[in-house]
């Protein structure tokens, strides 16, 4: 991952999507996949190149959960908060990650390896409690799964 | 000759360990010298047996499941013959095999991402009729198949497609809604990830029958899997002339576009969605103007739901009477229902409506994974309502469920245990709608806010809290824009009048 996005590399991502109808989203999304984060220099870079207020494409940004203006851990933990999840326990595993991190949901662990997110709903519903490891789906998580998942990612 | 062996690329599959699998299958066989094909399909349903592992045998599909990584070479040594796994005929299972799958014919049975697998098993056979007849006549079609919306309103696709058919317009567009944001859902997932083409076709019919060019599907951001199967799909479609200039060498046009969200539940509101789509915060719109007729960029726009879609090809291809013919009342042909949370048999069931919730529940999911009393059924995600085993007569339909105070909506289905705590729940639905609001309205971005407290209040033993809970879930029942805050009341309201003892709380008991 660059780690320090150049304005130069910012306007070519823009262009490759600009063509589109309604390219802001897949504009985000390609930066947030490029640098882990949206950058905000790329902010009044996009309001220009699609003519809108940068007012307008930060309102855009904040509105989704999605989208970080500062870069993740190295490694993102979503888990599952909804109901199905909840019928079989889902609520001790988020405690539990939450005490062995050090961390509430949105936090970022000291060394910076692990941010907590949560979600609602993977799709998992029938082998949940779920999970999601740097995009990767995690089903029917019980104690002894999440201590593996987490020592993995360095927590 | 070689050896199939099919490992699916289902999420759920995925998530239990099927790459594993997959990959211990290849590492075996290499090992054994033998020439095996691995073919990633689709989930049968049938989430409990995940990895389901399956093998081409005499009489068809065996199955082996739940097989972990470590199963596999086992499975080689003997022969996929007899062993601790065996499941027999995977068609014969009787949770298949009592099953009407329409929509999900395919879905496990082939490789989703070939075409020509596609059309081996009835795929196109839909599209190839509907090229032969009118715009009106497909709508005509469509109209009398009695099928409704499955994202949750249940509106008949036949008279949303009129309405933009008879639209005038330089350009229209196909909008899906893969949004799939309700707890216990993953019907829309299933079949974008294990028969991608059958969401396609209907697309394109959908396309041809209102005569747009462009379709878009917006699938939510927590479905990577899908995400890669529907643009690989796409492409292999592009290629081999289903999609683009001349859908399949017919003249008629027609494109398709994947978008993925960026995780807001409200992005599932179809006006949402669209504003979504156009690269807007996704605030609900006022409606009118509808967006069959303003919708995408303005233009007419037909939305529906990935089901609603994937539905319109079996019903091309075996005719409206056929498909009407199943169903209870104004709920017409089959539903996907998604048995999930505390369950024995998780997993996708196809049948026709009008099951009643108990068969559902209790012969269908065997009841509670946990052992325990079902307590509490949720139906139609976290919008939907709390049924008691005392509502368990009531049978699947839209009005049905609506008769009860209660909700279809996406078929989805969470079991409770009696160790659930009700008047979590409820507190859990208001601070639910309080993160997802889209801050449109006030009784729902207050509302739900003074909700939780309300709810908490009840919780520490205040009596004065339950009036105040009620008044609130009516001005957000009458006074929200749109169905989050306006049907959050339904999961709340059910808790309160079904289980009312989990909200008589002592103050001692509270501290
Ligand atoms: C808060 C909210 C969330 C919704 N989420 C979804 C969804 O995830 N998928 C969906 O198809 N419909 C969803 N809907 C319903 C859509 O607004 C719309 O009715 C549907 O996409 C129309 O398609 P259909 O007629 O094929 O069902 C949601 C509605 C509301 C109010
Ligand atoms: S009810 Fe809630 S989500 Fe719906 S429009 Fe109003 S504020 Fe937005
Ligand atoms: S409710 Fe957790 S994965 Fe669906």
């Amino acid at each position: 991952m660059p780690a320090n996005p150049s304005e130069d590399r910012v306007r070519e991502i823009i262009a490759d999507h600009v063509a589109l109808e309604g390219p802001l989203l897949p504009i985000f999304h390609a930066l947030q996949a490029e640098y882990g984060h949206v950058p905000q220099l790329a902010v009044p870079v996009i309001a220009e190149v699609l003519n809108l207020g940068r007012a307008e494409v930060h309102g855009v940004m904040s509105f989704y959960h999605d989208f970080r203006k500062e870069p993740a851990g190295k490694h993102v933990v979503k888990i599952c908060r909804a109901e199905a999840c909840q019928s079989v326990g889902g609520d001790a595993i988020s405690e539990r990650a939450m005490k062995l991190l050090g961390v509430d949901w949105h936090g970022t662990t000291k060394n910076g390896n692990v941010t907590l997110e949560p979600v609602f709903c993977l799709g998992l519903c029938a082998c949940a409690p779920a999970a999601m490891v740097d995009g990767k789906v995690v089903g029917r998580v019980d104690a002894a799964k999440l201590d593996r998942i987490l020592a993995e990612v360095g927590a | 000759m070689s050896m199939k062996i099919y490992v699916p690329r289902d999420a759920a599959a995925k998530a239990l360990g099927a790459d594993e699998v997959a990959a211990a299958v290849k590492a075996e066989a290499a090992k054994r010298g033998m020439d095996v094909t691995v073919v990633r399909n689709g989930s049968r349903g049938m989430v409990w047996l995940e990895p389901l592992v399956e093998v081409e045998g005499a009489a068809g599909r065996m199955g082996f499941g739940p097989v972990d990584a470590a199963d596999v070479a086992g499975l080689f040594e003997a022969g996929f013959g007899a062993h601790r796994l065996a499941l027999g005929l995977t068609e014969e299972i009787p949770f298949f095999k009592s099953q009407t799958r329409l929509t999900f014919q395919r879905c496990g049975v082939i490789d989703p991402l070939s075409l020509g697998d596609y059309e081996a098993h009835g795929g196109l056979v839909g599209l190839r009729r509907a090229l032969e007849m009118t715009g009106p006549q497909i709508v005509a079609e469509v109209t009398e198949s009695g099928l409704r919306g499955r994202g949750g309103a249940g509106f008949p696709t036949g008279i949303k497609w009129k309405t933009v058919a008879d639209a005038k317009a330089d350009q229209k567009y196909i909008v899906v809604n893969a949004d799939e944001g309700d707890s216990a859902t993953f019907a829309d997932r299933m079949i974008m990830e294990g028969d991608p083409f059958t969401l396609i076709e209907g697309m394109i019919i959908a396309g041809i029958a209102v005569g747009a060019t462009k379709g878009y599907v917006y699938i939510r951001s927590e479905y990577p899997d899908a995400v890669e199967v529907m643009h690989r799909a796409v492409n292999n479609g592009r290629a081999l002339g289903l999609l683009g200039a001349s859908v399949l060498g017919s003249g008629h046009v027609f494109d398709v576009e994947v978008r993925v969200g960026a995780g807001a539940y409200v992005c599932g509101e179809e006006t949402s969605l669209l504003n979504s789509l156009e690269g807007k915060r996704g605030v609900v719109r006022a409606k009118p103007p509808l967006p069959a007729l303003q919708g995408f960029l303005g233009k007419p726009t037909v939305v529906n739901n990935v089901i609603s879609l994937a539905t319109v090809p079996v019903i091309m291809e075996k005719g409206a009477a056929f498909y009407k013919d199943f169903g209870l009342g104004r709920s017409r042909g089959t539903i996907p229902l998604q048995i999930a949370g505390n369950v024995k048999f998780g997993g996708l069931y196809e049948t026709a409506f009008g099951l009643t919730l108990g068969d559902i529940v209790d012969k269908i999911g065997g009841g509670t994974a946990s052992g325990r009393p079902v307590k509490a059924v949720q139906v139609g995600g976290p919008l939907g309502a709390y049924f008691p085993r005392a509502l368990f007569d009531t049978p699947f339909g839209y009005e049905e469920f609506a008769g009860k105070d209660g909700l279809v909506g996406h078929a989805g289905l969470t079991v409770f245990d009696d160790t659930a705590d009700m008047l979590k729940m409820a507190r859990f639905a208001m601070e639910f709608c309080a993160i997802e609001s889209c801050g449109k309205c006030t009784p729902c971005r207050i509302g739900a806010v003074r909700g939780v407290e309300t709810v908490d209040r009840i919780a520490a033993g205040d009596p004065s809290a339950m009036p105040v809970l009620k008044d609130l879930c009516n001005t957000m029942k009458f006074g929200s824009l749109c169905a989050l805050g306006g049907f959050t009341p339904y999961p709340v309201m059910s808790a309160v009048t079904h289980f009312p003892d989990d909200f008589a709380r002592s103050k001692e008991a509270a501290e």
